[in-house]
């Protein structure tokens, strides 16, 4: 797993509640056998023009990895090819006012950041990319602190701790879990 | 201490907890399908691992296959390689196949039950979200990401932070043509999409005491569109009867050791949940969904509300605020998923087609859960009901639920489904859905708009 601890980057907006894991990769996506190869699919049906992920196709976009989006951010299926999807793109952080669990997880294991921020600040965050399209926003696992200088913004996100350690150092849970076998072997053995 | 049903089934399975971490926790069973494994049994491969307890996993073919009857070798080329790798991972692994056309075969979470797999009391795991399905039974059953299944695959044990309990109340008796699928369509609505996130629904009270299996099955199949990590419903005696009359279950004298040890298991008189939300079964009307996701959801005979968050589901779906949603014109009418794909789902169903015919505007496709669903329909003759009414009976399969196996409903249609979800373009590019029971489902086939059961049912 990539190793994640600070990133300033240019955000692609997407302003849409409840976006959910068929919008971010429609079903007809998942015949895959590979993780690799769906960030051209990312969005696919709201990427024509005049719909809402059009942006993903611009300019401006180009170069970006963090998208900024609304409330209660990939609800709907447990697929992972979302985060898959989402890193293929490019994005290694999605702001959000709130995440469905699964998504979280998914992403989490994936080395994409899900940053948790009030509905205001999002919505300033957003304000001020409408108002600015090269606004960029810096994000810090290690303090956990999203920070917009040009918009006076420094708030903190909550991570789970473990996960968090987890993408500081780059290892995944498996190797966690695999230094259990023997307590988990040992469990099954109750009766 | 008192405790409640998951912490039961939490505590008996929890192989420790280090502080700052999340717990360990045992999994007793792992189901998995062809769309969310290839990549976890590549991880697996990558570490030099195999499968820690094939014994306690069972793989089944559901999501991509076609629904028609068609050999291996015609399927379409990305569908057929997933099948092909799945059945090179089992193989390889010892892992027991319900292959794409066994007798077997079927809907991952409806193959489980039926074949006794699920049980009171364990933990039950999955690639998909729709495992809450399982928790009809009294079990802790959860949908998981790929990673996941990689986790499960190689140590039969999951990273997992400890939810918070949510108590569903549903209390009184449901009128005529209200059904199971109403009730979750009603809490739903009631929760919102998000409303459950975090949490582990317990369904409780007088009405779901009531429900038979299929329904119990319907109502925890819904938890998580409403956000919620899982469902349960204590193991009564309505999960022993089915139980007993399945193939895997227990026998003998282990059955009832394992039924002894069953009926510990409800939550204990006083325990506390951490939320609880209380609805009355008896006012309940049959309920409809108008938007993008299945919290929006209306009692049938209600207009369409309005309001800004609302309005891009409206534009969506072409509905007016404000406008009664009956009558509205139906162009393609699914019954199947494995929301309502069970036996009782197929009579309801029948019920309202027999002697009637489906409107001639109105494609209306049935789709069993499973092969064992379709030799007793078959059996009991609703074949033929439904195809005298016009309806096309099918292989058994996810179907339109996912439209990723060529049954889809062309852009700009309306489909009144018995599925779970209704996100756009769910059942294919610019489709549009209607969420409902079985009974309004084939009551709006009847007529060609979306139709109040209770009307034909004289209810
Ligand atoms: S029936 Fe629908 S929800 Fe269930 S597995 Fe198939 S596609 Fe998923």
């Amino acid at each position: 797993m990539p190793k994640f601890d600070r990133l300033t980057s240019r955000v692609v907006p997407l302003k849409v509640d409840d976006i959910d894991t068929d919008q971010i990769i429609p079903a007809r996506y998942l015949k895959v056998t590979s993780k690799e190869g769906l960030g051209p699919a990312l969005f696919t049906d709201w990427r024509a023009p005049g719909k809402p992920g059009a942006v993903l196709d611009s300019d401006e976009a180009k170069g970006c990895e963090v998208l900024l989006a609304g409330h209660n951010f990939g609800c709907g299926s447990s697929r992972e090819h979302a985060p898959w999807a989402l890193c293929g793109y490019g994005f290694r952080a999605v702001v959000a006012s709130s995440f469905a669990d699964i998504f979280k997880g998914n992403a989490l294991k994936n080395g994409l950041l899900p940053v948790q921020v009030d509905p205001e600040v999002l919505e300033r965050l957003h304000a001020a990319r409408a108002a600015d399209p090269s606004f960029s926003v810096t994000i810090d696992l290690e303090t956990q602190e999203l920070t917009a200088p040009s918009v006076a913004v420094r708030v903190s996100f909550p991570v789970d701790p473990f996960a968090r350690t987890c993408l500081l150092e780059g290892v995944d849970e498996l190797g966690y879990l695999l230094k259990h076998l023997p307590e988990i072997e040992a469990h099954e053995r109750r009766p | 201490m008192k405790k409640t049903l998951f912490e039961k089934i939490w505590a008996s399975h929890v192989v420790l907890q280090a502080p700052g971490a999340p717990a360990v926790l045992s999994i007793d069973l792992h189901l998995v399908h062809e769309v969310t494994s290839p990549q976890a049994f590549s991880g697996l491969r990558a570490r030099g691992l195999k499968v820690r307890r094939p014994d306690r996993t069972v793989a089944t073919m559901d999501h991509s296959t076609p629904t028609v009857k068609v050999s291996l070798p015609m399927l379409e080329p990305q569908a057929r390689a997933q099948l092909e790798m799945l059945a090179r991972n089992c193989e390889e692994n010892g892992i027991r196949l319900h292959a794409y056309g066994s007798e077997t075969t079927g809907i991952v979470h409806v193959v489980g039950p039926e074949r006794g797999l699920t049980l009171p009391g364990s933990t039950i795991v999955c690639g998909d979200s729709h495992t809450s399905t399982h928790g009809a039974f009294g079990a802790l059953a959860f949908g998981i990401g790929t990673s996941e299944v990689e986790h499960v695959l190689a140590t039969q044990a999951l990273l997992q932070h400890k939810p918070k309990t949510f108590a569903v109340n549903v209390e009184g008796a449901r009128r005529a043509g209200v059904t199971a699928k109403d009730i979750i369509l009603a809490v739903c609505g009631e929760l919102g999409v998000g409303g459950g996130t975090g949490y582990v629904l317990e369904y409780r009270g007088s009405a779901i005491r009531a429900l038979d299996m299929a329904g119990r099955m319907t109502v925890c199949n819904m938890s998580i569109e409403a956000g919620a990590r899982a469902g349960m419903i204590a193991p009564d005696d309505t999960t022993y009867e089915f139980l007993a009359r399945t193939p895997e279950a227990p026998k003998g004298a282990a059955w009832e050791a394992a039924v002894a040890k069953w009926r510990q298991l409800p939550t204990d008189e006083g325990a506390t949940f951490d939320r609880s939300v209380t609805l009355d079964a008896s006012r309940l009307a049959p309920m409809i969904t108008f938007g993008t996701n299945p919290g929006q959801a209306i009692a049938i005979d209600q207009p369409v509300p309005g309001g800004a968050a609302n309005e891009k589901a409206l534009a969506y779906m072409d509905l007016e605020a404000g406008k009664p949603l009956l009558g509205r014109k139906v162009d393609v009418v699914f019954v199947g998923s494995w929301t309502n794909p069970r036996m009782e789902d197929l009579r309801a169903t029948a019920r309202v087609l027999e002697g009637r015919k489906v409107d001639p505007s109105v494609r209306m496709l049935v789709v069993p859960g499973s092969k064992q669903v379709q030799r007793d329909a078959e059996a009991e003759g609703l074949d033929r009901v439904f195809r005298a009414a016009g309806a096309e009976w099918r292989e058994p399969g996810c179907s339109m639920c996912i439209a990723m196996n060529g049954d889809e409903v062309p852009a700009g249609k309306v489909a009144v489904s018995t599925s779970n979800r209704n996100f756009e373009g769910r059942q294919g590019k610019g489709s549009r859905t209607l969420l409902a029971s079985p009974l309004t489902a084939a009551a709006s086939a009847v007529t060609g708009v979306v139709t109040d059961p209770r009307t034909l049912l004289g209810a």
